[in-house]
Parts: C-alpha cells; structure tokens; sequence
C-alpha cells in the first residue's frame, strides 16, 4: 500500500447526510473480478444529474470530498471505497462514518477523516464560495487547511500509523503465525468444520 | 468482573491481545463466502502465494447474482456470469466447499450457514457482507467485512479489531397478534437512527425477544447494521439448542452435551455494565412500514406521511425533503393509502420459511391485486423445497404471485430481478436506499404480513385490513404471526 503522510487537492462540497455505500456505488457496478476501474459507478445515480456537484467545474477533479455526517452507511463493499480512489479521491471528511466503510478506506489506503460538523460546515461555505480552493489533509500532524481555515480530524492511532507507514495488514498478522498456530490447538472440540458430511 | 454476552465471545477469541494502539487479533470460526465481495481478495492471496488457511472453515455459495427464474440455463448478463464462473474457479483452486445455483444446499450464505447448523452460540462468524449480523440470533459475534478483510481471513483466519462497545435493546411486554420481529426492528431503527449503532454490538433481551423463533430472531439480528452497529446478538437458550439439536453440522452425542453446557454460559452476566441501553414497549408496536429512503425513516402504518417542516433538525429535515421528493410522497398522506407496483417476499432478512408460511397464509384464497406483482423469493433451495413439500408454492401461484428460485434477488437487484425506474415496491427486505432495488426504483420496507395484505389491497396494508374489507374472511391476521 502506498503511503498516505500528507495530501493537498481540490475540495468537493457533498451537502448530504447518510451517504450509504449504494449511493456510492450502485450494486449493478459490483460485478468486476479486478480491483480497479470502478470509477465509472461512483455516485452513478446522482452523476447523471448535471447540477451534481462532480459535474461542475472545478470540482470535477477534486481528490478530497467533505461530506455530511454518517458517511458509507448500508452494505459492507469495499467497492464504495476503491470507486472512490479510483475516480481520484485520497481523502473523505466527515463528521461521522459508517463503520464498516471506515475500516474498508483504512485497508485500502484511502483516509477516512472525522472532523467536528462545524468545521464541516465551515469548510463547505469556504468550497462553495470559493470553487476550486485546495484542502490540504496533513495525517502526520492531524489537521485539515484550507486558505485561512484549520481544524484538527481524529483518525484512530493504529490505523494512521499503518496509513503513514503504508503496511500490509496480512503481513503484519503473519508475524504471529505461531501464536495462531497455539491458538488453533486450544480450541473447543464441539466447534464445527464446513467438510461436507456423508450423507447430509 | 460480570461481563456482557459480547465481551464473554470477545475473550474467548483473542489470539493476541494489542497494547496501545495497536488492536486485538481476534480468531473467526466461520468464514461465508459469496461471488460478489470474493473474486479481488482470491486474487490478493494468488499474487502473494498464499493458501486459504483453513478452507475447513470456509463456506461458499452464490446468491447475490443468480437468476431467480431459468437456473438450468447460462447465465443470461455476462458480467454476472463471469462473477459466478469466478467465485467457482476460486473455491476449486482453494479447496472451499460451495454451493453453486442449482445445488440443493445453495441459497443467501446467512439462509445457508444457520440451516446447515454451522452457526453456533458463541462463535465468530464474518462474511463480506453486511447481512452477516444475523448469525447473531445464535450468540454468536457475526459481522459483515469488506475485501481486505476477507483476504485477511482466507490468509490469516484471524482479524486485527478493536473491541466493540456494547448496547443492550431491551424489548419489554408481549408482541400483539400480527406484530412480528420485522416491526421489532424497524422500531428499533427509527428510535435510534441509521447512526445510532456505529460502533456497537447490540444485544436484544427481554421477554418479547425471548418469546421469539430462532427464524425470527434471525429477522431482528440482521438489520443490526441498518442502525449502524457492527453486530446483533441475542443470548442463546432452549429454543436455540432446540433449533440446532439434529442439524447436519450441529455437534451430536458427547459433543453435543459439552456443547449446551458450555453454550448456557454465555448470557450477559448479573450485574454487568452496557455502554448504552435502549428501551421499547412490545405491547405499544404495532405493523411498521418505511416511507423514506433509509431503514430508519419508519413509522407505524396507520400514520401519515411526515411533514419535512416539523422536523428541528435541519439535517434530518434537508434529508425527508430528499427522500419525499425521491418516493414522491406528500406530507399527510395516509401510509395506508400509498399503492404499490411490486411485491417482494424473501431475503436474508424474511425469505426463511416461518416468513413464507405467515405471508401464505394471509394470501390464501385471495388473489393478487390487478397491475400488481408479487415476487416470492425462499432464501434458499431448502426453503424452497420445504415450502413446496407443504404446497406453500400452490397457495401463492393460485394467488397470481410468481415463485421463484433462490437468491437474493430484488433484495438488491444484481440479478434481473429489480424495479423499473418510478416503480413501487412494498418488500420484505433491509434496505430502502435510492436504487437500491433497481435505478428509480421507491421501496417501502415491510413485514412478511404487511407484504401479503399489501399484495391483495394494492396498498400499504396489514391483514387486519383484509379482515376488514371481506367480512366473514379469514383468520390470518390473528394465527399468522411469526
């Protein structure tokens, strides 16, 4: 995984809460074996509406979108977060995010970033009044800038770290092989395995 | 210390506990695969070389894709094909078990795993998919992953987690004839919002929740995450043991009784402490029906539609105005008085037997209403072959609704199955999201008796209203509960 220190790009304004992930990306956009070229489903529904704020210069090439409170909510694709990267984005604020999403933009390098709905608002007036104003998402020092406006986001420390480190969480994991290894010895024998069984 | 349910499946998982930042590595029991959230996390393992590391805790089949009509032929949508072609490839390269369409064990993996028996109290139970919180009605910790996770647990069988916080449902009192655990939950949401849950497990207790069939528990668990918690969960007792004794991968003999034994321990402890508690009245619910366009905008069916207006938050406001606008609804109508296009019986959340069983018998020797149509979905091919051995099937064909083959279907319309642009549905499954069921598609989110008195009105009903409309009808309303 690529590694995440600092990002600095356009800003796109979401006006939305509950931004669930078939929003993001519609189901019938789910059915690529490759991990890429999701791009074309991201917000599909809401893309076909010219007054949508990706379709409106300058934003159409933002790579930090600020969205309303309880982002990615619904179904647990990871696809919501590779559409995402793949159209551009590094970087999504806000106020609250659904938890399976957070994790899933933790995994695949995108930054999932929580910060107050005050300053949210505060930084869509800036978007709005000043289309194409640049946000810079600093993970080392947990802060978002933009013109004269700065505000802290929380990202939790484990996963900033991986971020800023760009590990692989297999990797990682594999480091205690032996441990899941003595694990495995100990567990209950009543637990079930999925080998067909004869006759079943 | 006294511990919650939750906490107690946390502890017995822990392979390593973190310190500081770092999270614990938490050991899964049973990983469920699917074609759709599988093919980029097979890939991951192929490019680094590794094996699925215990394909005996591993189960695959396909439901998210699979046509619900003409099994026996290709699959029509290429891309669709591709996907399932894929899921297969996978599983025999890596040596998973799976279920493929047509496969008499084949159906949604959260139908499959519970009616296998492999889903037992206190397990972990993960699969890419966030329906997986309905293994919780077992005492199980069962949530749904995203693809690198699912890479995770095919290399790993582990997971790195921070532990979950815990929030006790309490439902009190008794549910009333023709109120059922669909109602339950979608109460639950609209009290505690879409967002409610983030962060979550939530554990149902009390005496409505323990009055409850497993089938029906199932109904509660998984739409944990429609408010926005990681996992449902519900303590296991008689009525668990009872479902599982028998199942083909349930423990027998000695096993069995080290198993009960074991599995009657894991009850949230006397005296200990949830990080949040909520409280419903089951003796105040009544039918509930969405009008919005997430699971938490609820409301009793004998409400109206609600005036954005009155609504103090301003983004929750800015979201009804959204979502009337998108369901074209207008404020003060009468729930009851919103006609349908479509009717959808089946998911991971009502397309279990039970479900099939109270929707039939609402619909017996009733038609169909005209310009109306009515999807019967079993959640899997043993369901099917169950309903049909007590002639279910006959009862709704008889009635005009088509009977389907197994899948998930209109749930979420990655198959053919899906609502046309401006079309309504009234349907049994979880989410209501814009296009959920198909581009322009307005879903109203509802009970397996709502759907079935639904079908024959043409409008948002309950089978008390069909009692109503036809004197001397039938006694559905009182004995088809579930």
């Amino acid at each position: 995984m690529e590694p995440f220190t600092t990002h600095t790009g356009v800003g796109v304004p979401l006006r939305r809460s509950n931004v669930d992930t078939d929003q993001i990306i519609p189901a019938v956009y789910l059915k690529r074996v490759t991990r890429t070229g999701f791009e074309d489903g991201l917000f599909a529904a809401w893309r076909s509406d010219e007054h949508f704020v990706l379709n409106q210069e300058p934003y159409r090439a933002g790579s930090v979108l600020v969205a309303g409170p309880d982002f990615g909510t619904g179904s647990s694709r990871e696809h919501a977060v590779w559409a995402l990267s793949d159209y551009g984005f590094r970087t999504v604020l806000s106020a609250r995010f659904a938890d399976i999403f957070r994790g899933n933009a933790g995994k695949a390098g995108l930054l999932a970033a929580q910060l107050e709905q005050s300053d949210i608002e505060l930084l869509w007036k800036l978007l709005e009044t000043e289309p194409g104003t640049e946000v810079t998402v600093d993970l080392r020092e947990k802060t978002v800038r933009a013109k004269e406006f700065t505000a802290p986001f929380a990202v939790d420390d484990y996963t900033r770290w991986r971020l800023l480190e760009g590990l692989d969480d297999i990797g990682l994991t594999l480091r205690h092989a032996a441990v899941i290894d003595e694990f495995e010895q100990a567990r209950a024998d009543y637990l079930p395995v999925t080998t067909p069984i004869a006759g079943a | 210390m006294a511990k919650t349910l939750a906490e107690k499946v946390w502890d017995r998982h822990v392979v390593r506990r973190g310190s500081g930042a770092e999270p614990d590595l938490l050991y899964i029991d049973l990983h469920l695969v699917h074609e759709v959230t599988s093919p980029q996390a097979f890939d991951g393992l192929r490019l680094a070389g590794r094996p699925v590391r215990r394909p005996d805790l591993t189960i695959a089949t396909e439901d998210h894709n699979v046509p619900t009509v003409g099994i026996d032929l290709p699959i029509a949508d290429p891309v669709s094909r591709t996907q399932v072609e894929t899921l297969r490839r996978n599983c025999a390269e890596f040596g998973v078990r799976l279920h493929p369409m047509g496969d008499a064990e084949q159906g949604i993996v959260h139908v499959v795993g519970p009616q296998l028996g492999l889903t037992q109290p206190g397990m972990t139970v993960v699969c890419g998919d966030s329906h997986t919180s309905t293994h919780g009605a077992f005492g199980a910790l069962a949530f749904g992953i995203g693809t690198s996770e699912v890479e995770h647990v095919m290399a790993t069988q582990t997971l790195p987690l921070r532990p979950f916080k815990t929030m006790a449902v309490t439902i009190t009192g008794e549910l009333r004839p023709g109120v059922t655990a669909k109602d339950v939950i979608l109460a639950v949401i609209a009290r505690i919002g879409t967002g409610g849950g983030q962060g979550y497990v939530l554990e149902y207790r009390g005496p409505a929740i323990e009055k409850l069939s497993m089938e029906a528990r199932m109904t509660v668990c998984n739409m944990s995450i429609e408010a926005g918690a990681r996992a449902g969960m519900i303590a296991p007792d008689e009525t668990t043991f009872a479902y599982l004794k028998g199942r083909p991968h349930a423990p027998a003999g000695e096993l069995w009784d080290n198993a009960v034994a074991d599995w009657r321990g894991l009850r949230t402890d006397d005296g200990a402490v949830f990080d949040a508690e909520v409280v419903l009245d089951a003796d105040e619910l009544t039918p509930f029906v969405t009008w919005g366009t997430n699971p938490g905008q609820g409301l009793p069916l004998s409400a109206t539609v609600p005036d954005p207006e009155r609504i103090a938050d301003e983004n929750e406001r800015v979201a009804a105005e959204k979502a009337l606008s998108y369901m074209d609804l207008v404020p003060g109508t009468p729930l009851r008085e919103i006609s349908v296009d479509t009717v959808f019986l089946g998911s991971c959340t009502n397309g279990r037997i039970e479900d099939l069983r109270a929707a039939a018998a609402v619909i017996a020797g009733r038609q169909v209403a005209d310009g109306v149509r009515m999807l019967v979905v079993p959640g899997s091919m043993r369901v099917k072959a169950q309903a049909e051995a007590e002639g279910l099937h006959e009862v709704f064909l008889a009635a005009g609704a088509e009977w389907r083959q197994a899948g998930c279907s209109m749930c979420l319309g990655m198959n053919p199955d899906q609502l046309a642009p401006g079309e309504r549905s009234a349907s049994t499954s979880n989410r209501n999201f814009e296009g959920r069921q198909g581009k322009g598609g307005r879903t109203h989110l509802v009970s397996p008796l709502v759907a079935a008195a639904t079908a024959v009105r043409g409008t948002l009903s309950s089978p008390e209203d069909l009692v109503t409309a036809s004197a001397g009808g039938t006694n559905t309303a009182a004995s088809a509960q579930n």
